[in-house]
């Protein structure tokens, strides 16, 4: 589970060769592109007529292929598929902009690729769509405030994967597409022989070898299954600053070090801080959570989780910073160990829990009584409460400024996961 | 001297004029694209792009003439707000890499050629003008859509993603539903 590399998950002065790798990712895009005639706007508008399906036979290969690719590295557990950029599904704006794409590229003769490497090649009306291109973006610059809110909101559901859609494993799922691209292309070379008077004859043998590499590909990624939690969370490896040297440690070392255990004090601050997105998720059982927790706490119960990992997956501000809170610290570093080992970003574990925190700000508070002698097990609540007021009792949301002068020894270091707004065109 | 500069031209020449060969089959061409692709996505995490290239680009451009502008338009604060620079991203040096490969290729196989591509019953002006049209429409949609045929339809395609490939199918029709009106364009 070391790909992708944290440090090429974008660009940075940090890294400067980082600008070199995606340059020789764009020169193979642009190579490949050009090589198989995206260049040419005729061959490309062909596929609209039925006489030339090229754009159809290379998307749809360059998709299964790099499919097949990404779910077997997936299933032999060196790929991290939850740090891998699957675009967001806003379903409204996704489908009219897609209708909108398709009139533009039948008019135009391109898409925005394609129209590049025509234009490198010296083709006048590839530079000129790539000219309106830039008047197209600014148009949507200069008109999305217009429904800014249909287009950020209206059909949004985050990341969702056909998996997901059709509720099967990745790996019938990759074997599903797969038939379905080979199934296409055969009916794309029909449409070529009828519309386009091609003698498929001379077309070459190999192309069978390779759909059939193709299907044993898909085969072998239903065999390999995906790795279980367990097995993800043997390999995780987080950085951390440790008197300014950047070290590796292994989850049990993390939570063994300290590394993830925050104060009372420092999540207070935390809360209090507009750089940062906290998150505080509530672990424990809604009927604890309904007794006390803290302000603007989130209830996601520990057996839960597993439902709202897309959510948590799918938050693309790079600040964002989780805390886990149960009674004591048992049950929120359960829940740590599961979340860390599905790539959640910035999790760490409110100390001493929802007790640690009431003997920090609640102390004063007449209402919440300290239960004394009867606690059953560790990791229940240490205090009696007259009733289950939620985040109404005072400590629930301590003042800022009774507490301005509140000392700690922080913990929290921010490590960017994921910088992203929107995937490669975003 | 006059050989060294004979040469020299020679040199361009034949640089510029090499013999043109003919693409590469479309399936052969689609499995390195796919590979290209799958190391993409392995090695960062990142698929392909070509269209955030021309927003950020453009961005950067109405920051230049207008900075305080930028600063009220919500869409654009994102990419180029206050100190922010919308090139420093790596769709950028994607979007350099896809134009010196391209070139490449097009050196390499003899197809750099300062020429218009057209169907056979219309000018070059009025393919330009169409041209224009259609790259401001496809831009336009692709903001829309957040991402192009390289950033949603191959990169969400190959990872799955359910609203890529809703889109993918949504690009195919739009342009199926209007090539009949426009095939004086192309045919």
């Amino acid at each position: 589970m070391n790909f992708p590399l944290s440090y090429l998950q974008g660009v940075s002065a940090e890294f400067p060769w980082s600008y070199l790798v995606f340059l020789i990712i764009g020169f193979g895009f642009g190579f490949t592109l050009e090589m198989s005639g995206f260049g040419n706007s005729k061959k490309l508008a062909a596929q609209f007529y039925f006489t030339d399906l090229t754009v159809l036979k290379v998307m749809f290969t360059a998709i299964v292929v790099g499919m097949v690719l990404i779910f077997s590295a997936v299933g032999l557990g060196v790929l991290d598929y939850n740090l891998v950029w699957v675009n967001l599904t806003y379903l409204s704006s996704g489908l009219l902009g897609g209708i909108i794409m398709g009139v533009g590229f039948i008019i135009g003769g391109f898409c925005p690729g394609t129209s590049v490497v025509s234009a490198s090649t010296g083709k006048i009306d590839g530079m000129i769509f790539l000219l309106g291109g830039f008047f197209g973006a600014f148009l949507f610059g200069e008109t999305e405030q217009y429904f800014t809110n249909w287009y950020n909101n209206s059909g949004y559901y985050g990341r969702v994967t056909l998996m997901d859609f059709f509720n099967l494993p990745t790996g019938w799922v990759v074997l599903l597409v797969v038939l379905m691209a080979l199934f296409m292309f055969w009916g794309g070379e029909q449409l070529e022989r009828i519309f386009g008077k091609r003698n498929l004859a001379v077309e070459p043998k190999w192309r069978y070898v390779a759909a059939g590499v193709l299907v044993l590909f898909a085969v072998f990624v239903i065999f390999l299954g995906t790795p279980s939690n367990e097995a993800k969370y043997s390999k995780v490896s987080l950085p951390r600053t440790v008197e300014e040297e950047q070290l590796k440690f292994s989850a049990d070392e993390m939570l063994k070090n300290g590394f993830v255990q925050i104060s009372p004090a420092e999540l207070f601050k935390t809360m209090n801080d507009d750089k940062l997105v906290l998150t505080i998720i509530d672990v424990r059982p809604e009927a604890e959570y309904n007794l006390f927790h803290i302000n603007r706490s989130i209830n996601m119960p520990a057996n839960e989780l597993s439902g709202h990992l897309k959510e948590l997956l799918s938050r693309t501000d790079p600040n964002v910073v989780n805390v886990l809170v149960s009674n004591q610290d048992q049950l929120a570093t359960t829940a740590w160990k599961y979340l860390v080992a599905e790539s959640v970003p910035n999790l760490y574990i409110l100390q001493g829990g929802i007790n640690n925190w009431i003997s920090v700000f609640g102390e004063t508070d007449p209402e919440i009584v300290l239960a004394g002698t009867t606690i059953e097990s560790e990791d229940a609540l240490q205090y009696i409460f007259p009733a289950a007021l939620g985040d109404r009792y005072e400590c629930a949301d301590p003042s800022p400024i009774e507490f301005e002068n509140i000392e700690f020894a922080p913990v929290i270091q921010l490590q960017i996961k994921r910088d992203k707004s929107g995937g490669g065109c975003g | 001297m006059t050989t060294q500069t004979n040469n020299k031209a020679g040199f361009w020449a034949a640089l510029f004029n090499r013999p043109t060969k003919d693409y590469v089959h479309p399936y052969f061409g689609g499995i390195i694209l796919g590979i290209v692709l799958f190391l993409s996505i392995f090695f960062t995490g990142n698929g392909l792009g070509a269209s955030g290239a021309v927003s950020r680009i453009d961005a950067w451009l109405v920051d230049l003439v207008a900075p305080q502008h930028v600063d009220q338009n919500s869409y654009l604060l994102k990419m180029a707000g206050g100190d922010k620079n919308p090139l420093d991203d790596w769709i950028l040096p994607v979007f350099l890499g896809s134009i010196l490969g391209g070139f490449s290729s097009g050196l390499f196989n003899g197809r750099v050629k300062l020429e218009t591509n057209k169907g056979p019953n219309i000018s070059n002006q009025t393919r330009w003008t169409m041209a224009f049209i259609g790259g401001a429409i496809f831009v336009y949609g692709a903001r829309m859509a957040r991402g192009c045929t390289s950033g949603q339809a191959l990169t969400g395609g190959a990872t799955l993603s359910a609203g890529s490939w809703a889109l993918m199918m949504m690009i195919f029709a739009g342009a199926y539903a209007v090539a009949y009106f426009v095939r004086k364009l192309w045919l």
